[in-house]
């Protein structure tokens, strides 16, 4: 029998011909991970493991982005010895100022090929299934063992096909498509599994909106999200890795656990309410519901498309007195070019915060923590009790251009009530 | 091994958000974190529990971030195991890692009230409500994960690997 493009992918690197979901392997890893917060407990069992360097200071990637720049003394010393730890293993390391938050920095780097596994201590290095890797997140002591040995024991999910039909209607996109369907599967609905996500409007959707997507599998319970490379992702990889791999592609008889289909045609820009991700409604049914705060950044939703959309929604238009908007570029790479592109300027202009890149606000760390009472539109991952500071705060989860129209009009509201058509789309009526 | 304590019941998908707020993340020390364990769930739950006391949840227990201080601050804290309908993946091997028991059954769930007196078994997987005279199966570890266990976690677990194989 064929098999999935997540089994593949674990076959391969657990030299092994064929596996069944299930069982449990032992794989090669490509690229072990970790960030400011996770790293200082992976190092700590790292040196419990009695091993002396890292296994392959290449296939090791320490990312400072969650509490830096340092937002106190403890979190500068943690950032310190992490950064000391990445000098001593001459591991890959990227500084603030030459940073970015990890999913959106190292993708960039041309740290991931299709193909490959990836293993990070965040839950959210599920992001790289938009390139075709079989990436998942784990605690600080599994990376600590993959650091040093380059091998971790990994249970075979079994894998949901999940099929997008139809053209997405304007302002709708990756975020709205990856919030209805953790609202169609609930926040456990793929416990343990792995998503290969396909049809024609997943071919349509730009990279970054794939990126999107994958970064949030895990909040379906899901151990990966994958995406077959096309051209799309080989035009991003050409000019950042050398590397050869081969394209990993599902065979034709595999085995799915579930398929679900979803007609992407009729989808509306979606909002999950407090306090899960699953709570997704159509933008049509949210009511009035006055906002203080707008975050549009984070390793979901932080690379140049999600800032071409807000921006196309804020330009020449100005954020609600009562709301504070806070732009946060997912990477130097993505501020540099969207400071070319002038769409920092914009954001100025209208009177939004922007920042150097940070997670921060995302888990209520710093730069955007909310009070009690207060309520905030973010493009960010997760919206449970106090995710984004006290927890009598909400967070509704939202994409780029839903959160920028909100921030204009001082509550939850729709692109298409603030600017009409998308220029794209208004371009195709000519 | 058996472990003998409160139970302290919550619903489902307790995420590791609210097993210890971000904002403790700049700490690393078991102690320190254990001071705001579930702190934004129950604010009264670190000055209630008792050590070797047992939390039993919902389903999807331990879900979203991967914080491994999420299973350190309720061992900390002095929890002695967890008992859930079903466990979040990334919490489940952190838990496994760190030497945090965790059983999975949902019946010993629903059979269960905040303040039973609750004895688990850890070899056999047997659970009895002290309280209501009830006893409930949880569902066996994979034999793989055995082997971690008795080896008393993961870093033990490979530590033995890697000398076996001499690479220390």
């Amino acid at each position: 029998m064929g098999m999935t493009m997540a089994e593949k992918i674990l076959a391969a690197h657990a030299g092994r011909k064929t596996l069944d979901p299930g069982d449990i392997v032992s794989v090669r890893v490509d690229l072990a991970l970790a960030n400011d917060i996770t790293a200082p407990l992976a190092i700590q069992e790292f040196r419990r493991l009695g091993v002396a360097r890292v296994f392959d200071p290449a296939k090791v990637v320490l990312v400072p982005d969650h509490f830096v720049p340092a937002k106190d003394i403890l979190s500068a010393e943690n950032a310190k010895l992490m950064r000391e730890f990445a000098r001593e293993q001459g591991v890959h390391y990227f500084e603030v100022g030459r940073m970015g938050i990890e999913h959106v920095v190292v993708p960039e780097q041309g740290l991931v090929a299709p193909g490959d596994v990836v293993v990070g201590a965040d839950s959210h290095t599920c992001t790289y299934g938009a390139l075709g890797a079989f990436a998942t997140g784990m605690g600080s002591t599994d990376i600590a063992v993959a650091m040093a040995t380059g091998e971790i024991w990994m249970k075979v999910p079994p894998t949901i096909q999940l099929v997008y039909n139809g053209t997405l209607p304007p302002w709708v996109g990756g975020k709205d498509l990856i919030l209805a369907t953790i609202g169609d599967l609930g926040v456990d609905g793929a416990n343990y599994a792995a998503l290969e996500f396909t049809g024609d409007a997943i071919d349509a959707l730009e990279l970054d909106g794939r990126f999107t997507m994958a970064n949030m599998a895990i909040e379906a319970g899901a151990k990966a999200g994958l995406f077959e490379a096309d051209w799309q992702a080989l035009e991003f990889l050409r000019e950042r890795t050398s590397r050869q791999f081969d394209i990993p592609v599902a065979d034709r008889d595999a085995h799915y656990a579930a398929i679900k289909e979803y007609d992407a045609s009729k989808l509306e820009p979606q909002v999950s309410f407090p306090h899960s991700p699953g709570n997704a409604k159509p933008i049509s049914q949210v009511g009035d519901v006055p906002i203080d705060q707008v975050v549009i950044g984070s390793c979901t939703n932080g690379r140049m498309e999600d800032l071409r959309a807000a921006h196309e929604v804020l330009r020449g238009r100005q954020v609600h007195p009562r709301v504070r908007c806070l732009v946060i570029p997912g990477s130097q790479e993505v501020y540099l070019r969207a400071l070319k592109e002038g769409l920092l300027a914009s954001f100025v202009e209208a009177g939004a915060a922007v920042s150097t890149p940070t997670c921060g606000p995302c888990l209520g760390g710093h730069m955007g923590v909310l009070a009690a009472g207060e309520r905030c539109v973010s493009t960010t991952n997760r919206n449970f009790v106090g995710r984004m500071g006290s927890p009598r705060a909400e967070v509704y989860l939202a994409s780029p251009a839903v959160a920028a129209a909100s921030a204009v009009l001082g509550r939850i509201g729709s692109p298409a009530e603030v600017v009409g058509l998308p220029e794209a789309a208004r371009g195709e009526q000519k | 091994m058996k472990l003998k304590g409160q139970a302290h019941k919550y619903g489902a998908n307790v995420d590791t958000d609210v097993i210890i707020p971000a904002r403790y993340l700049n700490l690393t020390e078991p102690a320190a974190l254990a001071a705001h364990c579930l702190e934004d769930l129950d604010a009264q739950f670190v000055k209630r529990v008792k050590r070797g006391d047992l939390i039993v949840a919902g389903a999807n227990f331990g879900c979203g971030s991967s914080r491994e201080h999420a299973p350190i601050a309720l061992k900390a804290a002095g929890v002695g195991g967890v008992i859930a309908a079903s466990f979040a993946r990334i919490f489940y091997r952190n838990a496994i890692n760190i030497g945090l028991p965790i059983l999975e059954c949902p019946e010993a769930v629903a059979g269960s009230e905040a303040g039973d007196n609750l004895e688990v078994d850890l070899t056999t997987g047997v659970i009895r409500n002290l309280t209501r005279e009830t006893q409930f199966k949880a569902k066996a570890y994979p034999p793989f994960l055995l082997d971690i266990i008795a080896a008393g976690g993961l870093v033990e677990y490979t530590r033995n690997k890697l000398a076996s194989k001499g690479v220390t």
